[in-house]
């Protein structure tokens, strides 16, 4: 950082954001997250996480533009049935005449919206359970993690599957099924932090001050248990993916004729020896989605928690 | 050498036996706690399944006193704690209910899949620790070099490839294009009744009646599914393999064992591996937890004959006695495993003792 | 002090290439050793302990050793062959390390560790290893050795701990021995005594002996000269007969900031640090 960065704003920016004295909170925060910034962004891998979760976000919002076909109804049954992939359809067809590439775009908003609502559902239940099993301790504290544990003691998918069994199956049966098998870990992460900060000064200063158990939990605990869930959640969110899809495989997610992928890989498995297309872009889908979030957890777990790997 | 040290160790064990007992007390009541709630989750859902079960017996036009006389005989119209304490009796009675769709007891169902499942998840996790153990070590010992790389690769698809799909690849391949190996199922059809079943698992079964025919084909079949189940076990292993030998390989004792002038091998493969080998164990028995969870798929995949199948064939006849007891199988399966585990572990380290 | 020296050090480098450039933690150190005690006194960071480390082979992998002449005995241990290396580690040359609860291995016990020291060295038979093993025990003045001999390490306390690591290091009869600050992690009742152990040893089988510390009186006690080190340099050279002589004001200081029985000092030293000293 010579002359050149001084008279740039850019170079200005850099300085305030790395600074060792900062004025402000805010300079502070945002400082240190440009700090870790910079430390995510060396890491090509987790870059490459990134850009494909980002690829998703985009690919989801604006499905109707990019694939224009119809993911639902297909062409004409007696020549566009199961086509290899080629100039028309760069995916090929499935065995309705539906173009695999458009179906794949679409399906793309399922896959995020079950990651979205599994984390929105199953986040502020182990977020709870945890942050008040740590502070309130004693027997509370004891039923609640014997309760986690009998949930985390349960094969995650087979309970999964008996929800869905009860349920009904169904994309929303599924994401609530999912959710109910989620939380669990996070209760863990959640209380285990809990207990390092229940007894430190500023949180003794609040109670002191007269706070509720209900206000330091939410105003003061929880903010802090925040960034190791979301660690957590992020390196378990191909794991939701691959159970979700794992149910519509099964036939117990979404149902036909949603383009979800799991389903689109059990459709295409009767064809699979003559027309492998059918079943393998689904599963590549799939694959590339779960293998960004892989990245992009562990590039997170690298930066914000670095005692965990090394 | 080794010899040494257990002759040496004998004397402690035995005088660590005593306290080894007092814990296995405390745990033994955990694990009853854990059970409890476990049956008191598959109840549970037993209850929330929306379909009417008196519906489902007496039909949809009975009348108002033969609806109320069947629930009454299923014990419908007890509270809902009397209705789980029968439930929990039956359970341990091993009464879990006929199944619709065999129209056999679940109990006999399950006694008749379960080895076809085991069976499988056994040979995965044996592949999946003999080959990751040793990738994992090879990766933490060159850090940063070619294996780790290959390590850090193999960990990633496996976390990232859903198994179902790796698995009818794995049958296009192998099986259709390349015919390598036998397809779908546990045997061949003419092979299918040459077996009487001793243990319930093919391997076994055929090598102790010496019908080496029905063995070469039994692991044609078993091949490609207990490879697969391998790679998911290895991608696991290797990875945490390699984290915990890192974790040790940093400590001191590693520099002491250096300053004593001890091989590079014996402290890679003998002081740090006894040392990851700790928890490397919680890890492995999660492994085949997994696979056994796993099953679900791959047995679907695989049209093997085992519980995971039983219980999603099950679950598309909406047969929910025979899901509930399979699921509740495997659950009990999977906490002694965990259990079991945990004993291990405690033998192992000296410091839990 | 006119014997042979044993080690001789000319100008010892030690360097790590970090991601964040090129650190020297030694910095052209110089010395010879014969059958004497020789203390190397400095603060933490002051590359004592990687000096010791380099002696041995041991510097960690991104490290990189160079000398002029590093001589173990008229053997060139940068130019040795790792088995050569090893067959010196823990035969000729061994090192007390600093804290028994990290530096023994958890899932082994005292005995095995030490049983295995000697066999990595001799052609001895599990039996006679074990036997020499108790006795080594017996040596570093455990009252019980056989129930020393089976205990993990968990089990020992520190002070015992520390006696079997000694053990377990001299057990080879080595011609040389490192104790890179042997008691810091001690309670003082205990550290007395350990030392009073390894003091004897020492005399009784006229080894030669490298004391590492940050405890200057401690040094001064037990060597017979002192090796004042700071920022990866050797600051001064002294026989500790004549401590009072030193010339260098890093050692000054250090004699001043040792509190003193009688008079009373206010305010209390502080140590100064000049960063021309490390240039």
């Amino acid at each position: 950082m010579g002359n050149l960065a001084t008279s740039s704003r850019r170079g200005r920016l850099r300085k305030w954001l790395t600074t060792n004295e900062p004025i402000s909170r805010g300079q502070a925060r945002l400082g240190s997250a440009y700090r870790s910034w910079l430390a995510f962004s060396r890491n090509p891998l987790a870059m490459l996480g990134l850009i494909i979760v980002l690829a998703l976000i985009i690919i989801a919002i604006f499905a109707d533009q990019i694939a224009t076909p119809s993911p639902v109804v297909g062409g004409d049954l007696r020549t566009e049935r199961l086509q290899p992939p080629g100039e028309n359809h760069w995916l090929g067809t499935d065995n309705q005449a539906r173009d695999i590439f458009s179906r794949l775009v679409h399906g793309s908003r399922l896959t995020l919206m079950v990651v979205m609502l599994v984390t929105v559902i199953a986040m502020p239940i182990g977020l709870l359970i945890g942050t008040v099993a740590g502070y309130m301790g004693g027997w509370v504290d004891a039923v609640l993690m014997r309760i986690t544990d009998i949930f985390l003691a349960f094969p995650r998918l087979i309970l999964a599957l008996a929800f869905v069994a009860a349920l009904g199956p169904g994309i929303v049966n599924a994401v609530i099924a999912i959710a109910i098998t989620s939380w669990p870990p996070y209760a863990r992460i959640a209380r285990a932090e809990t207990l390092t900060i229940r007894n430190s000064d500023f949180v003794l200063a609040v109670r002191l001050q007269g706070a509720s158990p209900f206000r330091i939990i939410t105003r003061h605990i929880v903010p802090l248990c925040i960034p190791s869930v979301i660690i957590r959640v992020t390196l378990d969110m191909a794991g939701i993916i691959l159970t979700a899809a794992g149910l519509g495989f099964l036939g117990l997610g979404a149902q036909p004729p949603t383009p979800e992928w799991g389903a689109m890989i059990a459709a295409g498995r009767q064809f699979i020896i003559d027309y492998w297309w059918v079943a393998t872009m689904p599963g590549i889908a799939i694959f590339v989605v779960s293998l960004g979030f892989n990245l992009l957890g562990d590039g997170l777990r690298d930066v914000l928690d670095p005692k965990a790997e090394k | 050498m080794t010899d040494a040290t257990n002759d040496i160790a004998s004397g402690e064990r035995s005088r660590a036996l005593l306290s080894f007992t007092l814990a296995t007390g405390r745990f033994l009541l955990m694990l009853a706690v854990t059970i409890f709630g476990l049956l008191a989750v598959t109840f549970f859902i037993g209850r929330i399944v929306p379909v009417d079960p008196v519906l489902a017996v007496v039909g949809d036009r009975a009348p108002a006193h033969v609806y109320a006389r069947v629930r009454e005989e299923m014990g419908l119209d007890l509270p809902l704690w009397h209705q789980f304490a029968i439930y929990i009796g039956n359970v341990f009675r091993a009464d879990f209910g006929n199944s619709i769709l065999t129209s056999r007891p679940v109990v006999e169902d399950v006694i008749r899949y379960f080895p076809a499942t085991m069976e499988l998840a056994t040979l995965g996790t044996f592949l999946g620790t003999l080959f990751g153990v040793p990738l994992g070590v090879a990766a933490a010992v060159k850090r940063g070099k070619f294996i780790d790389h290959v390590v850090r690769v193999i960990g990633l698809v496996g976390y990232s490839a859903p198994i179902f799909w790796l698995g009818l690849l794995g049958l296009l391949v192998f099986y259709s294009k390349l015919g390598w190996v036998a397809g779908p199922g546990r045997l061949d059809v003419t092979y299918e009744y040459m077996l009487t079943p001793v243990t319930g698992m093919v391997l076994v079964d055929s090598a102790l009646a010496g019908d080496w025919a029905v063995f070469r084909n039994a692991v044609s079949h078993i091949a490609l599914p207990s490879a697969l189940l391998g790679y998911y076990s290895l991608a696991y292993i290797s990875r945490m393999t390699r984290s915990f030998m890192l974790n040790e390989l940093s400590q001191e004792y590693i520099t002491t064992a250096r300053v004593k002038g001890l091989s590079e091998t014996r402290i890679i493969w003998f002081h740090a591996l006894r040392n990851a080998a700790v928890p490397l164990i919680t890890v492995i028995a999660l492994s085949y937890a997994h696979l056994l969870e796993g099953s679900v798929l791959t047995e679907t995949v695989f049209a093997w004959p085992g519980l995971g199948r039983y219980i999603t064939n099950s679950l598309q006849n909406a047969d929910m006695n025979a899901v509930l007891g399979g699921t509740l199988v495997i659950g009990l399966v999977f906490v002694a495993v965990n259990t079991f585990s945990d004993l291990l572990y405690r033998l192992f380290d000296p410091r839990t003792r | 002090m006119t014997q042979r020296s044993l080690l001789e050090v000319e100008d010892l480098r030690v360097r790590f290439h970090l991601r964040t450039g090129l650190v020297e933690a030694v910095r052209g150190v110089s010395f010879k050793v014969g059958k004497e005690r020789l203390g190397i006194v400095g603060e933490s960071g002051s590359g004592k302990s990687q000096t010791a480390r380099a002696l041995l082979g041991l510097t960690p992998p991104p490290g990189e050793v160079l000398a002029n002449r590093l001589t173990f005995d008229g053997i060139d241990l940068l130019a040795a062959s790792r088995r050569t290396l090893r067959a010196l580690r823990g035969g000729r040359m061994a090192m007390v390390m600093q804290d028994p609860k990290y530096s023994l291995n958890p899932v082994m016990t005292l005995g095995a560790q030490m049983v295995e020291t000697y066999l990595a060295h001799t052609r001895a038979g599990i039996r006679e290893a074990k036997e020499k093993a108790l006795a080594m025990l017996e040596a570093v003045r455990l009252r019980d050795p056989e129930r020393v001999f089976s205990l993990y390490p968990h089990e020992a306390s520190g002070g015992m701990g520390q006696r079997a690591m000694i053990a377990m290091m001299l057990i080879t009869d080595p011609d040389f021995l490192i104790a890179d600050e042997p008691t810091s992690a001690l309670d003082v009742t205990v550290q007395q005594e350990v030392l009073r152990i390894l003091d004897a040893l020492v005399d009784e089988r006229g080894m030669g002996l490298i004391f590492i510390s940050h405890d200057l009186r401690l040094v001064s006690s037990f060597c017979d000269r002192v090796l004042v080190m700071y920022g990866g340099k050797v600051m001064e050279e002294l026989a500790t007969g004549n401590l009072s002589d030193a010339q260098h004001p890093y050692t000054r200081g250090l004699m001043n900031c040792l509190p003193a029985i009688s008079g009373s000092a206010h305010p209390l030293p502080t140590l100064e640090r000049d960063p021309e000293w490390a240039r």
